[in-house]
């Protein structure tokens, strides 16, 4: 299990859009697990709506909780996913 | 049944009969029951079924949106897909349906409810306003485990009248035009968003019939008068009769103005005049080409801000100008900047509570205090001026200040594209909507620092006159023809004449008949309307000379009420036309 801490810096957060990319990607990594914490809510990174339930706005910082086979290769993947988040 | 009528207001005339296409949101009822342990798999298969068909619904909806209106909307509907096949959803129906032995459809409407009201209560506005997303995605999915159809007016089969409670733009968006001989709404108004399509489209409606849809049945014969407003339910023999009378009749009237498309909107003694068209959206430019417009007075952009998530981006307003200057084909289109607030506001941006929001922060007043929103406009119109001939025009002005301010910002955006490579006209036109007695009063000062005026004659009666157009106890008293109203007009645009700037009418004015001859006479150059009302404009133009219009506008500026002068007018019209 590894645990990373991310600033959310698109001008939406995690509104519709974003966050649909956000599920995609997650869906990508297979045989991997995430978990994405804000404040005391944790959710399952691979549903939208959950995603969507945490309203994330731009400036929160978020922990994402990866359980799998590559869990710093799935990192590093994450740091440039949201670093390269647009709208 | 026995022939009924029912009443409402034309937003768009014509006369059409065909079959009623309901277009209503059917009502659901929920299995509230207990299904027993042996019955578990059976409803989870018909979960997996119906949100399997609610799939196949939405991929076409956002086909045929990515079709008719663009990437951006259609990318909107991603989104629900994904909601609709969420992974925590699927599970939480499951469980429903295992563990407290539901039916599919209450499971589903439960789950759906749960976080409809987690949305709905959410701190961000933008999220709240996703609740009625959620409402609308399990409405889909309910329907389809339950084997209830949803209409869709993409499944309009053979030509027909389409009847609803009202019809948003993402609802037009999925119709086929061609199919659609006419729309009547339960609700709205002439203002209304099918209103100004349906004249934009030249396409017959009816809006505001109350009743509407407790009178007709789907598929049921009728004839629409959208000349009078009626609505006629199963027709008799002798009504038909009358109807087809009428209808042909309008149709020699239309075939007859048709006629007149190719022709210039020339005075007898050679004053050529500018007959445009007002348009809301890109698709508006071909019916306006139709009707013989010779460019566009006014493009509404709000529209383009108006039923989406987001601010439109410089590529996407770029484009939709575009579309409009190259239709026109080195013809003028004058392109209203952003006017929003008043009536008109948006999903995506919280505008304050105001007590009285037509005096309030609208127009180019949020313009100016937003300014990277609206620089993002103006760089948008100045790359659609390469396509073409574009202008740009001002709403809400009321003193000098504000055009100068606007008019450095405007500068600001041709230095940037220059510095960028960006093509643009130099020279592109800019303009003053003049809606305020304010504006109207300074036209003398503003005619230094633009090039043209337009009246925007709705919002200058009712700020003439504080009547306040949309409320129905003083209906009466909201009056363009009332002399204040002309005569302010007569003043500011005499002022701008003298100083070589032309002006041009935008507003209701500009394309009511009554009101030409009085507006040639003044010294207005451009009159912009609804396309369809130019025929009818242009065959009063083709009939008078320069030297009558003056005459009459002369005798118009002596009367002291309104009642009287329309009295005039109209007698004026008829013998003009009639001689």
């Amino acid at each position: 299990m590894k645990c990373i801490e991310i600033t959310i810096k698109n001008e939406t957060g995690l509104h519709t859009r974003p966050g649909n990319e956000l599920v995609k990607f997650v869906k990508s990594l297979e045989g991997t697990t995430v978990e994405i914490e804000k404040g005391d809510k944790k959710i399952r990174a691979a549903s939208l709506l959950q995603i969507m339930s945490l309203g994330v706005k731009k400036g929160d910082t978020i922990k994402i909780h990866i359980d799998g086979k590559d869990e710093d290769g799935a990192a590093k993947k994450f740091e440039e996913f949201f670093a390269s988040l647009k709208d | 049944m026995s022939m009924q009528v029912i009443k409402g207001i034309s937003a768009c005339p014509g006369v059409v009969s065909g079959k009623a296409f309901i277009f209503a949101q059917p009502e659901i009822v929920i299995n509230e029951e207990n299904i027993e342990t042996s019955d578990v798999e059976r409803e989870i298969q018909l979960f997996i079924d119906g949100r399997a068909q609610a799939k196949l619904q939405l991929e076409k909806i956002q086909a045929i949106t990515l079709k008719n209106i663009g990437p951006n909307e259609a990318a909107i509907f991603e989104g629900h897909l994904e909601i609709l096949l969420d992974e925590g959803v699927e599970d939480e129906i499951r469980t429903l349906i295992k563990d407290e032995l539901m039916y599919a459809d209450k499971a589903a409407y439960l789950v759906g409810e749960q976080y409809r009201e987690m949305f709905a209560t959410m701190e961000d506005a933008y999220m709240r306003e996703r609740s009625a997303d959620m409402k609308d995605i399990f409405r889909r999915l309910l329907a389809n485990i339950l084997g209830i159809h949803i209409p869709q007016l993409s499944e309009i089969e053979e030509p027909s009248v389409v009847i609803a409670f009202d019809l948003t733009p993402s609802d037009t968006a999925q119709m086929d035009k061609q199919k659609v001989l006419g729309f009547v709404t339960a609700e709205g108004g002439a203002t209304s968003h099918v209103a100004i399509m349906s004249r934009t489209l030249v396409i017959p409606a009816i809006v505001g019939a109350k009743g509407v849809l407790n009178l007709v049945q789907d598929g049921q014969e009728i004839i629409l008068d959208a000349i009078a407003g009626d609505i006629i339910v199963d027709p008799d023999k002798e009504q038909e009769k009358i109807y087809k009378a009428k209808l042909e009749a309008h149709q020699k009237e239309v075939a007859r103005l048709a006629s007149l498309k190719e022709l210039p909107a020339v005075t007898k003694d050679g004053v050529h005049m500018d007959l445009c068209a007002n348009v809301g959206t890109d698709i508006g430019a071909k019916p306006a080409l139709d009707q013989g417009a010779k460019g566009v007075g006014l493009y509404r952009s709000e529209f383009l801000y108006m039923d989406r998530s987001n601010w439109p981006s410089e590529e996407e307003q770029t484009i939709a100008y575009s579309n409009v200057v190259r239709a026109f084909d080195g013809d003028l289109v004058i392109i209203r900047t952003l006017d929003i607030g008043g009536d008109k506001s948006l999903d995506y941006f919280a505008f304050p509570h105001e007590e009285n929001p037509f005096l309030g922060w609208r127009a180019l007043r949020v313009c100016l205090d937003k300014v990277d929103i609206f620089k993002t406009q103006l760089r948008s119109i100045l790359r659609s001026s390469a396509s073409g001939k574009a202008g740009i025009m001002y709403p809400m002005v009321i003193s000098v200040e504000e055009v100068i301010k606007a008019n450095e910002i405007l500068e600001e955006c041709k230095k940037e594209l220059t510095a960028e490579g960006i093509a643009f006209d130099p020279n592109i036109q800019k303009g003053v909507m003049i809606e305020t007695p304010a504006a109207a009063m300074m036209a003398n000062e503003l005619a230094d620092i633009v090039d043209f005026f337009s009246y925007g004659t709705n919002d200058l009666t009712q700020y003439t006159l504080a009547v306040d157009r949309g409320n129905s106890h003083i209906e009466k008293l909201y009056d363009s023809f009332h002399p204040a109203v002309l005569r302010l007009m007569a003043q500011a645009t005499a002022a701008a004449n003298a100083k070589g700037v032309w002006v041009g009418v935008c507003g209701e004015l500009g394309g009511n008949h009554l009101a030409t001859l009085f507006l040639m006479g003044i010294g207005i150059k451009e009159l912009s309307m609804s396309a369809i009302s130019i025929p009818k404009v242009k065959e009063i133009v083709r009939a008078t000379t320069m030297t009558e219009a003056k005459e009459i506008a002369q005798k118009v500026l002596t009367i002291g009420s309104g009642a009287e002068i329309k009295k005039f007018l109209t007698e004026s019209v008829e013998k003009v036309l009639n001689r």
